[in-house]
């Protein structure tokens, strides 16, 4: 965090909603956001209160009801199906709670599907090798271990150099021991890369390791909490 | 279980789409064995009731002339029932807009025709009123073919009297549904048609006063028809019978009863292979749709649903879909048999059509169908029920890792990770890809089956008309005559060539095995009208060659090389004469029977006689040529090769061209249906992969082409499982149309081939376009929410 500040990501007055059945749901009722380049950022919240729904914006799955989102100089709010994809593809790693490897490809494989379509990709060993997982680069998905898994779902979301890393419950699967290394590969990767890591989570726990704290609730922010020091994924106490 | 019941509806709701291509397949299974099966048994009816109705004789006699007393003697024989006996004449009409010579058979008819033996239908119009002696019927067809109304006047030539007949009805018989005239192969209706006319007014006008000259017969059903024929010979002989022949050797119910076996085999074989086929892609779908339900099912089970209540589900929601198919199909069949048999109705000339709604056979076959599908969905669900249920917490998409076998493939190195997916999930699952290569390949092979007919009877046509018979113009003489009538013919300008022949009709006996038929007597080394063999090759008939016949008559008679056969002449001469078979030929003619031209004169006692010619001709002088027959007497008739060709192909699509239609419409939908479900098994199977795709920034249509790469391979695959099969399936229709009077080659043309390919591509563009629809509407979010 020694580079001056740069914003990566200003949301203003962002709001969601859908109807769900004849329920009309307010997921995000007007959140305002600043993301600053370098940042470990974890989102808190219950379930509900709209941290998947911020995270689908940021990353380009899903749009706002009103209010503007703005990525660097790209504006995502009103974007076409075709730039969002584009955005995806050139800023933007996603890992998931279930890993979501492709079962027929191996841990290489897999991470080569993103390195294949990136524009500057690093090597997809090298990025296997970034998470530790050099030496099972040709094992397929299911002789892996859960955190295996997440760890090559990791390399495969950072191998296209991302601007931003957005996790969504990447420890939501896994035990404390697993759940704590592959949090300490993002940490990793945020240190190393100076990539914006955005996880959110259930587990408060986890908010130790961010600079800065987010907590959502019923679809605003309810306070934002920046943390003088940051611990490692290994110190965390669950 | 009434939260089963919901969830019945609910599984309904969510699997519509493979409901739907379910629906489809039985219904098409089913539709084309109802509608053939209930097609053919209302034609058979509708025959047996015209038949019977119209008092169809069982046995004729033609003589040259006999006393109507004779006629109490012949109703007097144990066994007849009924005796008619009519004056049978030709005359040559005339049509001043007609270069062709067209003629007519009259026959006489008595005060009440139409419960006459062979009874005559009134169409339209009404009966000639004995007292005006010009007044006709004339036959439906010929009427038809010239357009002609009531109170319309034909000139025709009675023994060398011209008189005008006055047209005052149109009929049918059941005697004259074929007909085809004397001496010539084709039936050519603008040519040659029926006039029936008072009895006193043929009498008249051929001297046949208190005489007739063809007699028919109605006999009882236990009377020993062989002896019948005996004694009836013996009576008509003196009065010039050239023998008693009975229903098999009538020229129309022969031909129609050849149509009608055709048109049964085509009628039960193809519809049992479509069953069968799409039975068999029904239990597939099925067995893949359970296999798919396999969380479900271990959930139910946790819940504590029993083994036999979770199998009812299952039962119940397979019954819905399988009754909506079967139902369907029931309804369209017999839809399509109503309107099919109404087309095969004019085609055969019924009066009137029979609707047979209900057979056994078709009870047993849908029942049969229904089996098979069902056998699918219990196999499908035994298996997931026997599984423990911790596996089946596990869902059945692929997350084990693929066989070593597979991921040691050296090819797999060369590909894209895009295509590696594709290969891998399509080798690691062999026996899910198996069954859909399986599927689209037997999809191929019914449009095989259902188009490769029509190629078949161009080949049959080209080898008959083109290759074997190479004259423009076959023309018959009302009497034999010398060689001076073909030079007369040669001397015609736009005459290229001519060949004589000599053809007289015969019976042809060998032991209680008869056929009638016309023995050609040909040149040596006919240049027009040629006899091939099997290699397509001509057959010369060199003086000492000997008699000649087909394989088809070989084997009617069962005949060899060598045997004596028993030849009697129905042409003037009553007598018999034995002959030796000197070779047989099989080719994809009927019965056939041909002699060296001198060496049937010899036999016949007679000179260097002709019965008719073969002609080759100038085209543009086909005008020409045609007004020279027209100023020659002697000419009886003439057949058009190329008028005849085009008949002949009306005929055919006529005769069999809407069943095939409609089966390779079924055909089509098959494949459709099958890849449709192909693609929604790959596309179920792959949302997961896709939608993490697109997350990671995979454009729309890079993940379509996915989806695409494993259609088109599956497809690219099926070509050789689905060819072999349609040869296999064409070879057994072939097999089973090999009937008494010809035969079909097997061959299939590349072009059905190339048919069925294109027709299977577009069917797999067409699936794969909505299954990209699907992939568009994909939720990422929620696809990615979900654990495997």
């Amino acid at each position: 965090m020694s580079n001056p500040k740069r914003t990566v990501f200003r949301a203003l007055q962002l709001t969601k909603s859908y109807t769900m059945g004849d329920v009309q749901v307010h997921a995000l009722r007007g959140v305002d956001l600043d993301l600053d380049a370098g940042e470990f950022i974890v989102i808190l919240g219950a379930s509900g209160s709209g941290k998947s729904t911020l995270l689908n914006i940021l990353g380009g799955l899903d749009t706002p009801s009103s209010g503007s989102v703005r990525f660097e100089d790209h504006e995502l709010t009103g974007a076409s199906e075709s730039q969002l994809t584009q955005y995806r593809r050139e800023h933007v790693g996603f890992v998931f709670q279930f890993y979501n490897l492709v079962a027929g490809l191996t841990a290489l494989e897999n991470v080569r599907l993103v390195t294949d379509i990136a524009r500057d990709p690093m090597g997809a060993s090298e990025a296997l090798a970034l998470v530790g997982l050099r030496e099972r680069e040709s094992f397929f998905p299911a002789q892996l271990s859960g955190g295996e898994q997440q760890r090559v779902a990791i390399a495969r979301a950072i191998s296209k150099r991302p601007d931003v890393l957005l996790c969504d419950e990447p420890t939501g699967a896994l035990d404390v021991k697993t759940g704590s290394i592959v949090l300490e590969a993002i940490a990793k990767i945020n240190r190393e890369l100076g990539t914006l890591v955005v996880v959110i989570t259930h587990n408060a726990a986890i908010a130790a390791m961010a600079n800065r704290v987010i907590y959502l609730s019923d679809g605003q922010i309810s306070k934002i909490q920046t943390n003088a020091t940051v611990i490692s994924a290994s110190e965390l106490v669950w | 279980m009434r939260a089963m019941s919901k969830l019945l509806v609910a599984d309904l709701a969510s699997h519509w789409k493979q409901g739907v291509a379910i629906v489809v397949l039985l219904m098409c299974g089913v539709a084309t064995l109802i509608m053939s099966i209930s097609t053919v048994r209302s034609l058979e009816a509708s025959q047996d009731r015209y038949y019977s109705r119209y008092a169809f004789a069982h046995l004729w006699a033609p003589l040259v002339r006999a006393p109507e007393v004779l006629l109490d003697r012949l109703a007097q024989i144990p066994g007849v029932v009924r005796v008619s006996g009519r004056v049978e004449k030709h005359a040559l009409l005339d049509f001043p807009d007609m270069l062709e010579p067209a003629s007519a058979r009259l026959i006489s008819i008595d005060r009440d025709p139409q419960s006459e033996i062979n009874g005559l239908v009134l169409r339209s119009g009404r009966l000639p009123i004995v007292c005006d002696q010009t007044e006709v019927v004339v036959s439906e067809l010929f009427a038809q073919e010239h357009r002609l109304k009531l109170g319309d006047r034909i000139g025709a030539n009675l023994e060398g009297k011209h008189e005008d007949l006055v047209v005052v009805g149109v009929g049918l018989s059941p005697d004259s549904i074929y007909l085809v005239q004397p001496g010539m192969i084709l039936p050519n209706n603008r040519l040659y048609g029926i006039f029936w006319a008072r009895k006193e007014k043929l009498s008249a006008a051929f001297q046949m006063q208190g005489a007739f000259n063809q007699v028919a017969l109605r006999v009882s059903a236990e009377a020993n028809v062989d002896n019948l024929k005996k004694q009836i010979d013996a009576i008509l002989e003196p009065y010039g019978c050239t023998g008693v022949y009975d229903r098999q050797e009538q020229e129309s119910h022969a031909r129609l009863r050849d149509e009608m076996r055709e048109l049964r085999t085509m009628a039960f074989l193809s519809p049992a292979i479509f069953l069968s086929v799409s039975a068999f892609l029904v239990h597939m779908v099925f067995s893949r749709l359970i296999a798919m339900q396999t969380e479900q099912i271990a959930t139910l089970r946790a819940f504590g649903y029993s083994a036999v209540e979770i199998g009812l589900h299952y039962g119940r929601l397979v019954s819905v879909w399988i009754t909506l198919g079967v139902a369907l199909g029931i309804g369209c069949g017999l839809l399509l048999a109503v309107w099919l048999s109404e087309i095969y109705r004019m085609f055969f000339r019924f009066p009137e059509i029979l609707m047979i709604w209900f057979g056994w056979e078709w009870i047993l076959a849908v029942s049969l169908g229904v089996a098979v599908a069902l056998l699918g969905a219990v196999s499908g669900i035994v298996r997931a029920m026997r599984l423990p249920p911790a596996v089946a917490m596990r869902s059945a998409g692929s997350q084990s890792a693929p066989a070593k076998s597979v991921t040691q493939l050296r090819l797999l190195g060369y590909l894209s990770p895009i295509g590696r997916m594709v290969m891998v999930r399509m080798l690691g699952n062999p026996w899910l890809t198996f069954f859909s290569i399986l599927g689209m390949g037997l999809g191929m092979s019914l449009l095989i089956l259902s188009s490769f007919m029509e190629k078949t009877i161009e080949y049959v046509l080209d080898h008959q008309f083109s290759r074997s018979q190479r004259q423009d113009l076959q023309l018959a003489f009302y009497e034999p005559r010398t060689q001076g009538g073909l030079h007369e013919v040669q001397q015609w300008p736009g005459v290229r060539r001519v060949e004589g022949y000599r053809s007289v009709p015969i019976r042809m006996r060998n032991g209680l095995r008869t056929d009638r038929l016309v023995l050609l007597g040909l040149e040596p080394a006919p240049e027009l009208f040629r006899v091939l063999d099997q290699a397509d090759r001509p057959i010369d008939f060199p003086l000492e060659s000997g008699l000649t016949i087909t394989g088809k008559l070989a084997e009617k008679l069962q005949l060899r090389v060598g045997d004596l056969v028993e030849i009697d002449w129905l042409e003037g001469q009553n007598r018999s004469i034995a002959l030796q078979v000197e070779r047989i030929y099989p080719n994809y003619t009927g019965p056939a029977a041909f002699l060296p031209k001198a060496t049937l004169h010899e036999l016949l006692r007679e000179g260097d006689r002709i019965s008719g010619l073969f002609l080759s001709i100038e085209p543009q002088d086909r005008q020409q040529i045609y007004r020279r027959i027209q100023e020659t007497p002697a000419i009886a008739g003439v057949t058009d090769k190329h008028a005849a060709l085009v008949n002949f192909r009306d005929l055919i699509a006529k005769s069999t061209g809407w069943m095939r239609l409609i089966n390779g419409i079924f055909a089509t939908l098959i494949t459709i249906a099958v890849a449709y479900n192909s693609a929604l098994i790959t596309f179920s199977e792959r949302a997961r992969d896709l939608a993490t795709m697109r997350v990671l920034g995979y454009r729309g249509s890079e993940v379509h082409r996915i989806l695409l790469l494993e259609l088109f391979w599956t497809m690219l695959m099926a070509i050789p499982v689905g060819v072999p099969l349609g040869y296999l399936f064409a070879y057994a229709l072939v097999e089973r149309l090999d009937t008494q009077s010809h035969r079909f080659p097997f061959v299939i043309d590349p072009r059905t081939i190339a048919y069925a390919i294109t027709v299977m591509l577009a069917a797999t563009l067409v699936c794969g376009w909505m299954v990209i629809r699907m992939t568009k509407r994909l939720q990422l979010i929620s696809v990615l929410k979900v654990r495997e």
